[in-house]
């Protein structure tokens, strides 16, 4: 089976999944739709609201961040999930224990003020609209590039599936979906990063390889800060910024992270506050899952890709164009050229492509001396890493098929949180809550369906 | 003085010590907190070099893995201590 097939068939077997869990799961009632019923079992919460809130910038883009500057990005591990702390302690049981479906209508109710809830409803339309277009892109340019279709009819098959979903199961149907979303997700992220350990290091987990050995009995980390700093990039584990910028840097990450609206509101699904605080333990456990194997993605990736150029090290010779265009150790460069986001020139002409930091004064100097005109590796955008990884690694063709189904997961779960507090914002607190206070439960909830599909429509 | 205002007083005062040790609690996590990931991971790096972990140093290991495991510790001992507290109160929902 080649590539496309793979790619098709791990997609469409997890759509079928989420849409065939959304039928099984339709609410009935308002309380359905906003919180599931409170009913649902702080594991499964946990689960849920993992891949709520993890979204294809933590899959996608995160290992890629972290991989091309090492100990600096840092922020983000320490930021996301220390901001999750945030919320789980000074936020969500409170809201819980509160007794309200969103989070305006706390803010309306606490504050005695219709206009204090109007102002929430708006700030939480604005943050959740420009956050869903941004996965929503996401999902577009994963399926752009996996089912070699155009970007804007990924984004429309993307939201479809969303609609489909989101609009029939509310809550509950979401829910339902996001654990099995969750589910695909972290085994599209951890399967290749698992294989790629026991590759570098021989250790089946990716978290502890990190801090392992390679098969000379080096440090992996050893390893990598040498080989980067052979090519005249900044070490690897080195902090280069001030200190006082990283931690603003974290500090505001942080704050962002626990305000997030379509997290918070996960937390009126559960029976009792006493779950919503055990739920938040297990939602970061999920959480945790990924953002500790994150790290291990970046640094083992960074190492084959600076490998894969310099199979010798600059002391050695250069990758050959020879090489890039027919061993199949160099395929994905041709696959990823094609997406515009990885390019190279042989600059020189000399049938190699050297790939260096050519602003570094130590290698510049050993350029002139072997005739180097440059960088040659001249565009490697750092959100294909992730996507790219097991083809890097060489590893089967499933691999990166289930790559492909787990980072639209991450993408497609984000969306469908956000979309209901869309939802929930419009129909519950500013029709229900301002407009029309007598509405019936029932004409409620075709509101929140109507706004959900309006919503989907000004997103496309 | 009748026996509701003393009951009333008695509800004040517990309602008091309940959010005492709320407060306390979360004042301690929040410690808790900032010193693995702003303190271990960030601002006393340089001062734990010495500490040698797998190719590198402890401060290194807190900022991308330490400090989310010393997260997820704090979340759970949280929930434990403030259910533990809700039912010693009595303001559970069992």
């Amino acid at each position: 089976m080649d590539q496309f097939t793979l790619n098709l068939l791990f997609v469409g077997a997890s759509f079928a999944l989420y849409i065939g869990i959304a039928v099984w799961a339709r609410a009935g009632s308002t309380s359905e739709f906003y919180a599931a019923g409170r009913g649902v079992h702080p594991v499964t919460n946990g689960m849920a609201t993992a891949a709520d809130w993890m979204s294809a910038a933590s899959f996608i883009s995160m290992a890629g961040l972290i991989a091309f500057t090492g100990y600096d990005n840092s922020s983000f591990l320490m930021g996301w999930t220390g901001g999750y702390v945030l919320l789980a302690l000074l936020l969500a049981p409170y809201l819980r224990k509160f007794g309200k479906f969103t989070v305006s209508e706390f803010i309306g109710d606490r504050f005695y003020s219709k206009t204090a809830r109007l102002v929430a409803v708006i700030c939480l339309l604005v943050a959740s609209i420009t956050y869903v277009i941004g996965q929503m892109q996401g999902v577009g340019i994963a399926f752009g590039r996996f089912l070699e279709i155009d970007t804007t009819w990924g984004l429309l098959i993307g939201s479809c599936v969303v609609f489909a979903y989101a609009v029939f199961g509310g809550m509950k149907g979401v829910t339902y979906t996001q654990v099995a979303q969750y589910c695909v997700l972290i085994t599209a992220y951890t399967i290749p990063a698992v294989f790629i350990s026991l590759q570098l290091t021989g250790n089946p987990i990716p978290a502890l390889g990190l801090f392992g050995s390679v098969e000379s009995g080096e440090p992996l980390l050893a390893k990598l800060d040498a080989i980067v700093t052979d090519l005249g990039f900044a070490e690897y584990t080195a902090a280069h910024g001030s200190t006082i910028n990283m931690v603003l840097f974290t500090l505001s990450l942080m704050i962002g992270t626990a305000g997030l609206p379509h997290v918070i509101m996960r937390f009126f699904t559960v029976p009792r506050v006493s779950d919503a605080r055990w739920s938040a333990g297990w939602t970061l456990v999920f959480i945790a899952l990924l953002y500790l194997t994150a790290p291990a993605v970046g640094a083992m990736a960074r190492l084959n890709i600076s490998e894969l150029m310099w199979p010798n090290g600059t002391s050695g010779e250069a990758v050959s164009v020879e090489a890039i265009d027919n061993d199949p150790e160099y395929a994905w460069m041709e696959t990823w050229q094609k997406t515009g986001l990885l390019d190279w020139e042989d600059k020189n002409g000399d049938g190699k492509i050297q790939y260096y930091n050519d602003a570094n004064e130590d290698l510049q100097a050993k350029a002139a001396e072997n005739g180097w005109e440059g960088n040659e590796l001249t565009n490697f955008n750092r959100d294909i890493l992730v996507l790219a990884n097991p083809e890097i690694a060489s590893l089967p063709g499933w691999v990166s098929g289930l790559v492909a189904a787990g980072g639209l997961a991450a993408a497609l779960s984000t969306a469908a949180g956000l979309l209901l507090a869309i939802s929930s914002a419009v129909s519950h607190d500013l029709l229900k809550g301002q407009l029309t206070p007598n509405m019936s439960e029932k004409s409620e909830l075709i509101a929140a369906r109507l706004k959900m599909e309006e919503a989907i429509v000004v997103e496309v | 003085m009748s026996e509701e205002t003393t009951n009333a007083a008695n509800v004040a005062e517990q309602d008091k010590g309940y959010w005492a040790a709320n407060v306390r609690m979360i004042l301690i996590s929040l410690v808790i907190w900032a010193v693995v990931s702003f303190g271990f991971g960030i601002i006393l790096r340089p001062a734990l070099s010495g500490i040698r972990v797998g190719g590198t140093d402890l401060g290194f290991w807190f900022a991308q893995q330490g400090s989310i495991l010393v997260f997820l510790a704090l979340i759970f001992f949280y929930a434990w201590r403030m259910n533990k507290l809700d039912k010693q109160y009595g303001v559970d929902e069992e």
